[in-house]
């Protein structure tokens, strides 16, 4: 059996909410650790996960999406008696590898009822390895190893390396949102920073066959897939805008024809969030990115609702998105070129400086609750998991 | 909406009968082909009474059948396996602009071993010049390789005259033809074309993907593409596919009963959607040969100013299936290479569809797609145009 011991850090300043947090927490480690016959502890201030040693790559490699994680370390676990920890910590060292000469003994107790207190400790430990392994010395400042010993209530644990985790809160903990998932680079991005402040969501989009190719379709799941690691299973809700595109092409000059779709994705998605109890919008957006999202353009398209917009995005510089796009393995799927394909519809001159009283003006000539009507009896769910 | 399936260039619907006996075979014919006791023997059995059925159809001896995991391992054995096997005798090949990739990719892979290849040109009827291809012919060219059916454009090359041509420029040199458009749509005749090679495939006669043939002319020497247990007379070693294999072997059989009668039957249905498009009045361009010309089964069509992946996703949402004569990629435009072989020019290649027939496509089926297509031109005409 392996040990790993997993600490949480910002939840643990939560005060009141601190218990829910917990046990957000605690439900998505079950939920990711699922199929590795892996037991959850749960101690005060930490989780620790014991699985079988085969069990221990894919566990770490889990932990490492769990949100609301600081760091983890797989542990050697041992008991109170001196001359067990003195092996212990032997064992450990000699499996260092070579080139790791400089180290030190970061012992603790919690256990304060322990025969050696920690200055003693380290002493103790410090001069037993240095006795087996002549070529090793002690450095207290930036050493190449630090051996962390912890004396608990019941027992030892030992352990060369802390294992950074994403950092965040426990997907969850925060509510839940509707993401507008385009398929490009940048919403599958801003849905995991959501998921990193603790949000949950459902995922829409919207496609516009057969303008567009049913594979841009399906690369928007395989995406869901990517960031349904990080969290939990994505529903997926997709709306054909077709007969909307189509209208508005009819009704509408060209150059304001993304504004206006924009605004009525908006509005589906409001909808969309009323029929799921969902609290606020996330999108990809990015300021100055592209035509629709100048400020003027974003101010304009945002009038369209009065639900709340959260953009993770709004400052970052495409280089930023795209790094972390790599990171959480959305990069690939995002650049396949199937999203434009056919786009006969966006115009060569979009406006950048949109006014709401014009936009408003052209969308008096449409029937909107009828196309917002037509377009949700498009709605398609699908559960990706 | 019922589904009208035009795509049967790319792949073709399995025969219920080709179903039912290739399920019967994963149960009960498990055995290793090359094992001694009869389970094996079962087996072999069953893989060669499909060798049977594909000879017969090629008329040729069964024990020149290799079979392969389809069309692209045959082409790359012929292609490759003889070019190499025969360098000593020379180190030329022969082929054309528009063969199927799975051709054109191994002549660019066999340039890079040091062989020389020529690339015939073909006319705006996907025809080569057979006097050009004499002149092509010298002591030292080991291969030519020819389709016998172009799979976007459906001209039919006269195979009858190539190959006796060839073998009187040099009758070393070995004659590859690629039938996987053709066999059993077309006659194919190894011997009066004096061909040494021929591939097929079964994915495209209604047989299962994964099963394929080459045949190899008696006495031809070839290198293997892979070395192993020496199954398939040593030219495709690995464990057969067995049920892939029956149920080629009988799709073969099923597509060449009364295979006059299903080609006219294509060529009737190929000849109405043509009328019906005509009648619609809508503004097309043929690509390629005369249709009365070609393949009974393949129509090329262009629609000046519309992409052909909106036609198809369009024709796609009332589930008529076609394909597009090139790959539209936002980027990366990529024109089919056979439209730009035979001379389209601008627009035309990213704005062509190839529907491609089968005799189990009905003519109201057609009729109905023909109409659709139409429709579908109008209706974007109307976007657009604003």
């Amino acid at each position: 059996m392996s040990t790993i011991l997993v600490r949480y850090g910002e939840i643990a300043l939560k005060g009141r909410n601190r218990g829910q947090f917990e046990q957000q927490l605690h439900r998505n480690l079950k939920g990711a650790l699922q199929n590795l016959d892996a037991t959850i502890i749960r101690h005060r201030g930490r989780f620790s996960v014991h699985c079988p040693d085969a069990a221990l790559q894919k566990v770490t490699m889990r932990l490492g999406r769990i949100f609301g994680l600081v760091s983890f370390s797989p542990v050697y676990e041992t008991v109170h008696d001196i001359e067990a920890i003195k092996a212990a910590a032997a064992a450990i060292v000699k499996e260092l590898p070579s080139g790791n000469k400089t180290f030190k003994i970061m012992a603790r107790r919690s256990n304060k009822d322990y025969p050696y207190n920690s200055p003693e400790l380290n002493q103790i430990l410090g001069a037993h390895l240095l006795q087996c392994y002549p070529d090793l010395t002690v450095q207290l400042d930036d050493p190449s190893s630090i051996l962390e010993v912890e004396i608990g209530y019941q027992n030892t644990y030992l352990y060369l390396e802390r294992i950074p985790g994403p950092g965040g809160l426990p997907v969850g903990s925060s509510g839940r949102a509707l993401l507008l998932l385009s398929g490009g680079i940048d919403s599958p991005v801003a849905g995991w920073l959501a998921m990193k402040r603790g949000l949950s969501f459902e995922a829409v989009h919207f496609h516009s066959f057969p303008l567009t190719s049913k594979r841009s379709q399906e690369k928007v799941v395989d995406l869901c897939r990517k960031l349904m690691l990080y969290g939990h299973n994505i529903p997926l809700h997709e709306v054909s805008v077709t007969k909307i595109q189509e209208a508005l092409r009819k009704n509408c000059p060209a150059d304001l024809s993304v504004i206006l779709l924009r605004r009525m994705m908006l509005r589906l998605a409001e909808k969309l969030c009323e029929l799921r109890k969902l609290k606020v919008l996330v999108t990809g957006e990015n300021l100055g990115q592209v035509a629709s999202q100048t400020l003027d353009s974003i101010d304009v398209i945002s009038k369209a609702t009065r639900m709340l917009i959260l953009r993770p995005l709004i400052s970052f510089d495409k280089l930023e998105i795209t790094a972390i796009a790599e990171k959480i393995d959305t990069y690939e799927t995002s650049i396949l070129p199937y999203e434009d394909c056919c786009t006969i519809f966006v115009p060569a001159s979009p406006v950048t400086k949109p006014k709401l009283a014009v936009i408003e003006r052209f969308e008096q000539n449409l029937d909107l609750d009828l196309l917002l009507e037509e377009a949700l009896e498009t709605l398609e769910t699908q559960i990706i998991k | 909406m019922k589904e009208i399936y035009l795509d049967n260039s790319a792949t073709t619907p399995l025969y219920s009968e080709v179903i039912d006996l290739m399920n019967r075979v994963q149960e009960q014919v498990f055995g290793n082909p090359s094992a001694m006791h009869e389970k094996g023997i079962a087996a072999e059995k069953v893989i060669d009474t499909a060798r049977r059925q594909v000879a017969r159809v090629l008329a040729v001896s069964d024990q020149e059948i290799v079979f392969t995991s389809g069309g692209t391992e045959a082409n790359n054995l012929a292609i490759c396996g003889s070019a190499r096997r025969n360098r000593k005798r020379g180190s030329h090949l022969i082929t054309t602009v528009f063969e199927h990739p799975s051709v054109l990719n191994c002549f660019r892979y066999l340039e890079q071993e040091g062989f020389t290849v020529s690339y015939l040109p073909v006319n705006q009827d996907g025809l080569i010049d057979l006097e050009m291809l004499q002149c092509e012919i010298t002591s030292a060219t080991t291969l030519v390789s020819i389709m016998h059916v172009n799979n976007e454009i459906g001209s039919v090359l006269p195979l009858a005259a190539i190959g006796p041509l060839i073998k009187i420029k040099n009758p070393r040199t070995l004659f590859h033809l690629d039938a996987v458009q053709s066999f059993t749509k077309l006659p194919v005749d190894p011997l009066g074309w004096q061909a040494d090679l021929i591939s097929c495939s079964s994915h495209k006669i209604h047989g299962p993907k994964g099963a394929g043939c080459l045949w190899i002319r008696k006495g031809t020497l070839m290198d293997p593409l892979f070395h192993g247990g020496g199954q398939e007379l040593g030219m495709r070693s690995g464990t057969e596919n067995t049920a892939a294999i029956a149920g080629f072997g009988l799709a073969a059989q099923l597509s060449e009963n009364d295979q006059r009668d299903k080609t006219a039957k294509m060529m009737s249905l190929k000849t109405a959607f043509l009328r019906e498009i005509e009648k619609q009045g809508i503004t097309f361009v043929i690509n390629g040969p005369n249709p009365d010309n070609a393949a009974p089964h393949i129509l090329n069509l262009a629609f000046p100013g519309f992409k052909a992946e909106l036609l198809l996703h369009s024709l796609e949402e009332k589930k008529i299936y076609v394909s597009a004569g090139s790959a539209c990629h936002s980027r990366h435009p990529k024109p089919s290479h056979v439209l730009n072989a035979i001379g389209l020019q601008d627009d035309l290649p990213a704005s062509s569809l190839r529907f491609s027939f089968s005799a189990l496509n009905s003519l109201a089926e057609v009729t109905l797609a023909a109409h659709e297509t139409a429709d579908t031109i109008r209706h974007l005409k109307s976007l657009i145009n604003q």
